[in-house]
């Protein structure tokens, strides 16, 4: 068995080979380019260094930003935790991007949901580009917009103003996944609901919402990482007394030069890796369940 | 087919007694989508409690449409559906209280077995316990016990279909509609599954309106067949009386072979002429809708048709023509000579025994019919 993924064993007695032959003959009979690998390695570095070098530099012992990081200490991790300023701008990015998250979530999935029965008309098409326009526009124009339209309805500095801002910014990433959700959705589903005896409603609740949970899931938590992370908007209307954390990251940084930034970020890196890890986790598990989206897709094309 | 049903025939898979289910009328329907003709063009049509319906007919001829409408997945144009009187032509469908079965199954993925045929039960807020007790028993009427926890990708397409029908009936609906049910299994398995359905529907009791393309499903399995063509209904009768009388040229091509010859606009009360032929014509095979003008055809079934070698073998009173044998086809039981009759040449049948090896290709031969055995339906 062995000789017929490892073709190159049956070549007559090559002396001895040379460590490169032999380290070609472990590798399998349909091997990735060795080029492929080295530039694939390149591009995952490139993509990751920069976002993993602020931990070691959250360890440093200096007051400054020096790199690299001198000596090994936890104060700026202490200093994240007793200062009130990044405890409450911790706080606040958190309850904006919840609100907007869920605001966007159910507005997008409303729309994708809408969309969907209208698809295949001209003004469905017209629709969906539109509500992609937040995807599209330079944040600077839209911050701009928002701050203007602000200042007149006093929402400047206000909770609200944040939640409603970024549940617009963040709405078109739950349309775009939800849409794609449904793409794979067998509308016959909804006959065999209401001919059981369920209502639109009930329908939706028990047919049409697990079958696309995934894409509303997904679209969630983009939303959630779009508010949580959106700086240009939060510039324009932030307030001394309402400030999101990626404000007070950068005036950490231009304002008060203080490093405590590295500290707060390889925290939000770890947060959020740990999220989508775990997200990749559950995924997995679903994946190798009966009635998953993986078997479900194989269904319906079988008995299509 | 042994089944062990534990209840006694007069009641359902609830244990309530299921009385016929419901008597639907069709009162001059129409749904027009607004291409060249109507979907559904006034249709008119009843179906009786406990009866055996099937649509059949081409594709595109209306049938799932007609069945949509009755369902209430589609709004009428017009025309007016009762349920045993009851006007429910605007009542949404998930208030008509209807069972339907689909081509593709439509499953829900995302459930088990027993979750999906508990569904109906659930949104009628039934009872855990009794939930669980029907579940059970409709699980062994349609003879899947013990698969209640897999999920429907885990069944073969025949199992499927099986749940399906189970969660169409479990909660006893006023009719069960099944829009071509069997289309999507092979052959063998659509056999199983036709007897199942049968045999379901004699121990339910329930109105039952079957859609297919497949004219021998549509014999086996029906009480009475409505043919559709072009989104009307050409025909209502049983599977012998559609056969066997058929009124116009579609019927008695749709259903079985036959030898057709186009007699034009002449008077079918007497002798009939076709090319230089002039056959006799017994008036009970005169279809109701050929004895009022118009173009006539004259349609004879394979197995009505002898094979002589010339016209003194004819026996006296029968209608005979000239043929050549063109093709002969073993069918197992029995042979078909596929005959170029007359001078035109047209297409006939003709059924022999298995054993008779007489004919060769390019034989000329004389086919015969008695008259009574031939029938003449509009054109
Ligand atoms: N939703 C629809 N929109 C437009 N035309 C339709 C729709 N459904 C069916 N039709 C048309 O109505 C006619 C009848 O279709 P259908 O009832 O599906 O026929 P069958 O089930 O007998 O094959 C066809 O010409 C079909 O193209
Ligand atoms: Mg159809």
């Amino acid at each position: 068995m062995t000789t017929l993924v490892e073709p190159s064993i049956e070549v007559p007695a090559p002396a001895k080979p040379s460590l490169l032959a032999r380290w070609r003959n472990r590798r399998s009979a349909d091997p990735t380019p060795v080029w492929l690998t080295v530039v694939g390695t390149f591009v995952a570095l490139y993509l990751v260094l920069p976002t993993l070098i602020v931990i070691p530099m959250s360890f440093s012992e200096a007051t400054t930003f020096v790199f690299p990081p001198r000596g090994h200490s936890l104060w700026l991790y202490r200093n994240f935790f007793t200062n009130d300023r990044w405890l409450d701008s911790l706080r606040n990015s958190f309850i904006v991007a919840a609100c907007a998250a869920s605001i966007a979530t159910i507005v997008g999935t409303s729309a994708a949901l809408g969309l969907h029965q209208l698809r295949g008309r001209r003004s469905a098409r017209f629709m969906q580009s539109a509500l992609m326009f937040p995807i599209l526009v330079p944040s600077i124009v839209i911050a701009t917009a928002v701050y203007i339209s602000f200042l007149r309805w006093h929402l400047v500095g206000t909770l609200a103003g944040y939640v409603l801002a970024h549940a617009a910014l963040a709405t078109p990433f739950v349309l775009a996944t939800v849409t794609s959700a449904l793409g794979t959705f067998d509308p016959t589903y909804l006959r065999a609901s209401a001919s059981l005896g369920a209502s639109p409603w009930r329908s939706f609740l028990t047919v049409t919402l697990p079958l696309i949970s995934r894409g509303v899931a997904t679209g969630a938590v983009l939303a959630f990482v779009t508010s949580f992370d959106e700086v240009v908007i939060a510039l324009f209307i932030r307030s001394p007394r309402f400030q999101t954390l990626p404000v007070q990251m950068y005036n950490s940084v231009v304002v008060e030069i203080d490093p405590t930034i590295a500290a707060s970020s390889s925290l939000i890196v770890v947060t959020v890796s740990l999220i989508f890890l775990v997200a990749l986790l559950v995924n997995s598990r679903r994946t190798s369940r009966p009635g998953s989206a993986n078997n479900r897709r194989s269904v319906v094309r079988r008995t299509r | 087919m042994t089944i062990g049903i534990s209840r006694s025939s007069s009641t359902g898979p609830a244990g309530e007694p299921t009385g016929k289910g419901a008597q639907i009328r069709l009162e001059s329907i129409t749904k027009d989508f607004g291409l060249a003709h109507p979907a559904v063009d006034n249709v008119t049509l009843t179906i009786e409690p406990g009866e055996f319906m099937t649509f059949l007919g081409p594709s595109g001829s209306g049938k799932t449409t007609t069945l949509n409408l009755i369902a209430g997945f589609e709004s009428l144009t017009s025309g007016t559906i009762r349920l045993d009187s009851q006007d429910v032509s605007t009542l949404p469908a998930h208030k008509r209280n209807l069972g339907m079965v689909f081509q593709n199954y439509a499953l829900f993925p995302h459930m088990t077995v027993a979750g999906n045929i508990a569904y109906p039960l659930r949104e009628r807020r039934v009872p855990k316990p009794e939930i669980e007790r029907r579940v059970a028993e409709v699980l062994e009427l349609v003879q899947l016990q013990g698969r209640d926890k897999h999920y429907p990708s885990q069944l073969s397409g025949g199992q499927q279909q099986r749940v399906a029908l189970a969660r169409a009936i479990v909660f006893n609906p006023r009719a069960l509609l099944l829009d071509e049910p069997l289309g999507a299994l092979d052959r063998n398995l659509r056999a199983a599954l036709q007897l199942e359905i049968r045999r379901i529907h004699r121990e339910v009791g329930t109105t039952l309106v079957f859609v297919t393309h497949d004219q021998e499903e549509a014999m086996n399995l029906s009480d009475r067949i409505a043919l559709f063509h072009d989104g009307r209904i050409e025909q209502v009768g049983s599977p012998e009386n559609l056969y066997a009388e058929p009124e116009t040229l579609f019927t008695a091509r749709f259903l079985g072979d036959s030898t057709v010859f186009a007699l034009g606009d002449q008077p079918v009360t007497g002798p009939v002429t076709w090319e230089d032929e002039r056959w006799a014509v017994d008036s009970g095979t005169v279809a109701q809708r050929a004895r009022s003008g118009g173009p006539t055809a004259l349609v004879v079934r394979p197995e009505s048709v002898g094979i002589v070698r010339d016209r003194a073998q004819v026996p006296s009173g029968a209608n005979s023509v000239r043929a050549r044998v063109r093709d002969i086809e073993y069918m197992g039981a029995y042979r078909t000579l596929l005959l170029a009759v007359g001078q035109e040449g047209i297409t006939g049948r003709a059924r022999i025994p298995a054993a008779d090896k007489n004919y060769a290709l390019g034989d000329e031969v004389v086919a015969w019919w008695h008259p009574d055995a031939q029938r003449i339906v509009a054109a």
